[in-house]
């Protein structure tokens, strides 16, 4: 998903393209993480061809239609299915008429960037703080470890909510939601990390490494990285869906991606206003999101199963070691509530 | 277990003193600056400069900050240019807005958190306990598949969607409720009641997803013991090993997971807050944030911290309680 995760693998010479089968030979047993796989493939291809899709519908994001909606019942749009039409595939927004299929694929869009970036944030922190306290010495290892335990015990959305006051209004919004996400939410992989580090530390081939004469740095990025790949990809894929529902959740508030930049969050908060006159309005974008996060919970889940080849999914079957391990993990990881 | 107790107190406060500071130094430090937010909009050059002599933001960052601590700690004078008002202590600042005290609106708002988030609990610990048990118990049926898919939904699905198509359903279609309005629970506790059902049961739901989880798989974990095989070998009957001896094994995590999530609620659950108009923490903080009023935002982040820090602590206590075979050291 980023360099650094994707980098580690050829450097010490793992089979990379070995590891990627073996986990495409697994995924493929799982029919649900398969069907995933498939929506958010569409959905990613949708997203990108958003800009394409829209000159095919002939519509943008932004243009105003008040003809097509009822000024005279408080802007609920004519006609049924939220004033779905040939020339408006999803029919319109209430009030102002702008087209809701670009809308909602230019959503799509911004829920996409925004969690992609913060994943990214939040690995390469989280790998360079878990480094950090796993080789530091005890000093460094206390204080970093303190601030990680802080950081989870905090919930991510009330500080993420807090720090967007003291941004300027004019800084890039999505920009500010990747870095105020990703800044929140590293502490689980850097727990991972470290703990790992710690492990791998002790074994023979980072002595050797050492003995042959390498820095310590040089030692993490050609010995760890590679052994650290598998479970922090892991976690990614958990954590990205949590990254959805916050960006989804922020700007539900009204402190993400300002209008008129449609997000999905943003459209359910007004939606809210017409619940009676037009349901599609609310369901659409519910649907969509829910259907994302779901896909993208259930891929993670799967490609954890298929990374930890031990660790049987803890949404199967349970055993003392799994679910010790999946409350550690963060599977019980707070939600945004 | 004394010796617990102080050590994990001291440990606390440390790390709530090392909150404050990166609280304070985000907050009232950042490019933003708090005499004009503190001022509004009309000001012109002479009132801000004024203002930032007033709130004392010509002093060191240091010296701020001391105040600050002080003001938590002993109570403070702020003066407000015509008047001096006291902040008593734990004094966290004046909002921007009106002049009120941070701690006293954070007071007034906390019955409405606390209406919700204790209402809350009992759902979740109803809906959710439950049907991870049931889960755990009748292993590998249609039952344990649907209760995957549902509590996998569960866990994904944003709370304000819950919501929102709860309040469509039942207020605008069904139309069984009026939309909800809070009413505080001295006032008139039947409508109080009314008022928070679907706010009970939007938060209760979500969060039953992640204590069904946790019920399931720490009650196959007790259900897989050594000393569940030897009661089991001696005889004792399913249902006795069940209830007396795994739901023993089962409870602790869900007690020390409540507290813990009962104390994040501290920080006010602003999603289902501001779906549903309860006028919480929550929704304390997101006007706060939109209008940028700084003590508001650094007082509702330092409450839920604390909150958070004191509740592991006494959710490690209860564990403890709960399961003897833990020793607090």
């Amino acid at each position: 998903m980023t360099s650094l995760t994707d980098a580690p693998a050829p450097v010490a010479g793992l089979p990379a393209t070995g590891a990627a089968r073996q986990v495409w030979r697994r995924l493929r047993t799982r029919p649900a993480a398969l069907v995933s796989a498939a929506v958010l493939l569409l959905l990613v291809l949708l997203a990108l061809a958003a800009p394409l899709l829209a000159a095919l519908e002939g519509q943008d994001p932004h243009t105003y239609h008040d003809d097509l909606v009822d000024s005279a019942r408080g802007g609920v749009p004519y006609g049924a299915f939220g004033g779905a039409s040939a020339d408006h595939w999803l029919g319109v927004e209430p009030g102002t008429g702008r087209d809701l299929f670009v809308r909602l694929l230019y959503g799509a869009r911004i829920s996409l960037l925004v969690a992609v970036g913060a994943t990214a944030v939040q690995i390469l922190i989280g790998v360079l703080v878990g480094l950090a306290a796993g080789l530091g010495g005890r000093w460094l290892d206390g204080l970093l470890s303190r601030l990680t335990d802080v950081l989870v015990a905090l919930p991510m959305l009330v500080l993420a909510l807090a720090l967007t006051a003291v941004v300027p209004r004019d800084f890039p919004r999505p920009l500010l939601l990747i870095l105020v996400i990703g800044l929140l939410g590293w502490a689980y992989t850097s727990r991972i990390v470290r703990a790992q580090t710690l492990t791998l530390r002790s074994l023979d081939f980072v002595a050797a490494s050492r003995l042959a004469g390498s820095g310590r740095w040089r030692t993490a990025r050609r010995e760890l990285l590679p052994s650290l790949a598998a479970p922090v990809i892991t976690y990614a894929a958990i954590s990205f869906p949590t990254n959805i529902v916050v960006e989804a959740s922020l700007s539900f508030l009204g402190v993400g991606v300002t209008p008129p930049t449609p997000s999905w969050g943003q459209m359910l908060s007004t939606a809210q206003t017409w619940f009676r006159a037009d349901p599609a309005y609310v369901l659409l974008p519910a649907g969509l999101l829910f259907v994302t996060v779901l896909a993208f919970t259930v891929l993670g889940d799967a490609v954890r199963t298929a990374l930890d080849p031990r660790e049987a999914s803890r949404l199967r079957v349970g055993t003392r070691k799994e679910s010790r391990r999946a409350s550690r993990a963060g599977s019980l990881k707070e939600a945004s509530r | 277990m004394t010796r617990f107790v102080l050590k994990r107190l001291a440990g606390a406060v440390l790390v709530l003193l090392a909150l404050s500071v990166l609280v304070y130094a985000l907050f009232y430090l950042a490019p933003g600056d708090p005499a004009r937010l503190a001022c509004g909009e009309r000001c012109n050059p002479q009132q801000i400069a004024q203002v930032r002599e007033q709130l004392g933001l010509n002093d060191s960052a240091f010296v701020q900050y001391l105040h600050f601590l002080q003001g938590v700690f002993t109570g403070r004078d702020h003066s407000t240019g015509t008047s001096v008002t006291h902040c008593d202590a734990p004094c966290l600042g004046l909002s921007y807005q009106n002049d009120q005290q941070v701690t006293q609106l954070v007071l007034e708002r906390l019955p409405a958190t606390a209406s919700l988030a204790l209402g809350a609990m009992v759902i979740w610990l109803l809906v959710g306990v439950g049907t991870g048990l049931l889960s755990a118990l009748r292993r590998g049926g249609v039952t344990e598949r649907a209760l995957t898919v549902l509590t996998l939904a569960g866990t994904g699905t944003p709370v304000f969607i819950l919501g929102l198509l709860l309040l469509m359903a039942v207020c605008a279609y069904l139309q069984w409720l009026p939309f909800p309005s809070y009413v505080p629970l001295g006032e008139d506790p039947e409508q109080w009641a009314w008022n928070m059902l679907l706010p009970w049961l939007t938060l209760g739901f979500f969060e039953s997803a992640k204590y069904a989880r946790l019920t399931r798989s720490s009650t196959l974990e007790t259900l897989a013991e050594d000393h569940i095989r030897t009661f089991r070998a001696y005889g004792v009957g399913e249902r006795s090993v069940v209830a007396r001896h795994a739901l023993r094994g089962a409870v602790p995590p869900v007690i020390a997971v409540s507290a813990v999530d009962l104390g994040s609620m501290f920080g006010g659950a602003v999603l289902t807050e501001s779906l549903f108009g309860i006028p919480g923490l929550g929704k304390t903080l997101l006007d706060g944030v939109r209008t940028i009023d700084l003590p508001v935002v650094v007082g509702v982040v330092m409450v839920m911290g604390t909150a958070v820090v004191l509740a592991n602590v006494l959710a490690d206590l209860l564990y403890a309680a709960a399961d003897r075979r833990v020793v607090l050291t």
